[in-house]
């Protein structure tokens, strides 16, 4: 027999049954076990209660099993074999925790120069980064390289934690120094957003309870940021772009007509009843219904999946782009991006790779390689062009079609694309449109 | 002012939503697999809702090792006929009958790992290159690592060194012959997001995860269902307790958890307090620290 959910069920208020409606956070951590970033997010986890016993159970015989003597939390983020063998962290991880306000998603990834396509991974879906900086060691290359990641993939908020001030006995002015140095060099940077909290992972100081040691210090500690950093402006809610993904044709006697396109709001509103224009015919129409399921609603925002209809019939597929009648994307084949390379195999100037770009797959060829970027420190070189694995560099590209496209600055969806190679089907380059 | 922030359950429904009409675009024949547990349901219903209301364009399939609970078979034959869905069940007693696999013995046999070679026969046979699965990163260290496209080569493995980098929400399904993808489109939800869905969406769920009397028998910290093909160790016993299950799987895997939860939301309240994973539970997960990395390697779920 069923279970009748309906009978079992009579709804209570969200706080009652688990906070149905929380804000949901995605951030990113860059940094080796020597910052402290294992423990860190250990701490998170752990006061959080989100590491439970049977996984503490776990790393704590694995941890007996290498001979260490304390509980290695990094075990509990370092998930594969080989991570485990050597100690390092090789990959991205995923990592989920929950407070009463809000959900998180951590991507935990590798801080090594090694590893930046792995940074440049976690990072390019976060809101949030979190620098770890050493104390003892002030401002160092990696983390102008971190937060230049940051800057690149343009993620909305970066939390400077200068972590182990236990170990210079909590002075002030040294937090202050790593502040400004950083805020000198961050200068230069794109980023927002840039917030400082004095720390020590290992310890709990102003991680999820405020410290007792720097009375000098009145900012939020690390966890209320994380709950309370304004993220509803992290979304781009004015251009209005709806990349079709899928078209919905059920061919049924009940829908007989019905023409749907499916796909996600990847920035702005869309209302029944808009002006609309399909891209690349340049067809307009209006917005008929959006529909969710069984139901239509009467707005739709970035990032909904929805299904839309329209009130003529204009000839839509996988590909194309709806926007608003007066708020178009760019449109066409000739874009200079920034790159960052993810392939052992060298960037081939000349070389033609496949695209995608939203709901779209074009082809491109590589015409320049204008400059590559030292990102430790953040120099321009124009003569060295050999872009490999991990580089950061400007090019242009020519698509065989025009795309419809945006700035990243502006619009991380519509600004964002990779490049595969042909032979491998491998995802070579990461690309945020200039 | 409007309010246009996303709640944490849109947000990771918008995700699922995009992630399957993605597979559905990019592969010439997708398949979704299904269990009859909390995920699969939910990942169906997810499916369901994005094509609507057309019906959901490839077909389910349950790999059936014949060590079920009755309950799942008959909840999966309802829904596919409620909802018109197309379910392919393959046998791994097939599979064991045609001698490609050997059947474990022993006490803590089970059928769990032979699930690999119907899954990847069947992949073969039907010429899928897409296998949507459940799986979601928080239930399992090597599933943290997983991407939502994840590439298999001509051998159904999984090479977790050296996967693609995925970025954005742009999604690489390019393939050669004979390979094949494993999409994960619940790849973020945790176990306590499902809960939350299910009663927000109201989905209808096996009375398995509801509390009920049952014939159990304890062994290495867990509580384990008895079935006339599980074999008793001699200090033993079956006893009659109210239990539920935290997940749904193979019976000889499967741990069920003493509980009185009748509602969704018992279930939720229960979830929020509990000190021990989901797969905690799991005897296949028990058997090494990287159990499951190696089961994946091979072309597991």
């Amino acid at each position: 027999m069923f279970t009748d959910n309906n009978k079992q069920m009579t709804k209570k208020s969200g706080k009652e049954i688990g906070y149905l409606d929380m804000e949901l956070l995605r951030f990113t951590t860059a940094g080796s076990v020597d910052d402290g970033k294992s423990t860190l997010i250990g701490r998170l986890l752990y006061d959080s209660k989100a590491i439970f016993e049977d996984q503490m159970e776990a790393i704590e015989l694995a941890s007996e099993k290498k001979g260490e003597d304390h509980v290695n939390l990094a075990l509990l983020t370092d998930g594969l074999r080989a991570e485990r063998e050597q100690g390092i962290t090789i990959d991205v991880a995923y990592r989920y925790f929950a407070t009463p306000k809000r959900k998180f998603i951590i991507a935990d990834t590798p801080g090594h120069i090694q590893y930046t396509r792995n940074m440049v991974t976690g990072a390019s879906t976060a809101n949030a980064a979190l620098i770890l900086i050493d104390a003892r060691h002030g401002v160092l290359e990696q983390t102008i390289r971190h937060a230049y990641i940051a800057s690149l993939l343009q993620i909305p908020h970066v939390i400077i934690c200068v972590n182990k001030m236990d170990l210079i006995e909590y002075k002030q002015d040294v937090f202050e120094k790593i502040c400004q140095d950083t805020r000198d060099f961050a200068a230069k940077l794109d980023i927002k957003d840039v917030r400082f909290v004095p720390i020590s992972a290992l310890n709990g100081d102003n991680v999820v309870d405020r410290s007792k040691n720097m009375d000098w210090y009145d900012g939020p500690t690390l966890l209320f940021l994380l709950e309370n950093i304004h993220i509803g402006s992290d979304v781009n809610h004015i251009d209005t772009r709806f990349p079709v993904q899928y078209v919905i044709r059920p061919q049924s006697d009940e829908f007989h007509d019905y023409r749907g396109y499916g796909g996600r709001i990847v920035s702005g509103i869309l209302r029944k009843g808009d002006k609309i224009k399909v891209l690349p015919s340049g067809f307009s129409s209006s917005i008929k219904s959006i529909d969710i399921m069984n139901k239509s609603i009467e707005k739709a925002f970035a990032p909904q999946s929805v299904t839309i209809t329209i009130e003529d019939d204009i000839d839509i597929s996988r590909g194309d782009m709806i926007v608003k009648e007066n708020n178009g994307p760019q449109i066409g084949q000739d874009i200079d991006t920034m790159i960052c390379w993810l392939n052992e195999k060298p960037l081939v100037l000349k070389g033609k790779y496949a695209v995608k770009h939203t709901s779209k797959d074009v082809r491109c060829m590589v015409t320049d390689i204008k400059f590559k970027v030292d990102i430790n420190t953040l120099e321009r070189n124009v003569e060295d062009k050999v872009i490999g694995l991990n580089d950061i560099a400007r090019i242009s590209i020519r698509t065989t079609k025009p795309l419809f496209y945006d700035s990243y600055r502006k619009n991380r969806s519509t600004g964002s694309l990779i490049l595969i190679d042909e032979a491998t089907n491998e995802t070579v380059g990461a690309c945020m449109i200039v | 002012m409007e309010n246009y922030n996303l709640k944490h359950l849109h947000e990771l429904e918008a995700e699922s939503i995009y992630v399957i009409r993605e597979v559905a675009s990019q592969f010439e024949k997708p398949v979704m697999l299904f269990s009859g547990g909390k995920d699969s349901i939910v990942m169906f219903y997810l499916a369901r809702k994005a094509f609507w209301p057309a019906k959901v364009p490839f077909p389910l399939m349950h790999i059936d090792t014949g060590h079920n609970f009755k309950e799942t078979i008959k909840f999966r034959d309802d829904l596919a006929k409620k909802t018109g869905a197309k379910i392919l069940v393959q046998y791994v007693q097939d599979t064991i009958d045609e001698g490609k696999v050997t059947e474990e013995k022993g006490i803590n046999a089970s059928r769990n790992i032979l699930q690999t070679t119907t899954l990847l026969d069947a992949i073969e046979k039907y010429k899928f290159d897409a296998a949507m699965g459940g799986g979601r990163r928080d239930e399992e260290k090597a599933r943290a690592k997983e991407r939502f496209f994840s590439h298999r080569d001509e051998f159904g493995q999984w090479d977790p060194k050296n996967q693609r980098p995925e970025l954005w929400n742009i999604f690489n399904g390019r393939k050669n012959m004979g390979e094949h993808f494993r999409v994960f489109p619940i790849s973020n939800w945790t176990e306590m997001d499902v809960w939350q869905y299910i009663y927000m969406e109201n989905i209808e769920i096996p009375n398995l995860y509801f509390t009920h009397e049952r014939e159990v028998f304890y062994r290495d910290g867990v509580w384990l269902a008895a079935a006339p093909f599980m074999e008793l160790k001699p200090n033993e016993k079956i006893e009659k307790r109210r239990v539920r299950c935290r997940t749904i799987g193979d019976i000889t895997c499967t741990g069920v958890t003493l509980s009185s939860a009748s509602s969704l939301e018992d279930i939720i309240q229960e979830t929020a307090a509990t000190r021990v994973t989901e797969r905690g539970g799991r005897y296949d997960d028990k058997r090494s620290e990287a159990a499951m990395e190696d089961r994946k390697k091979e072309g597991y779920f």
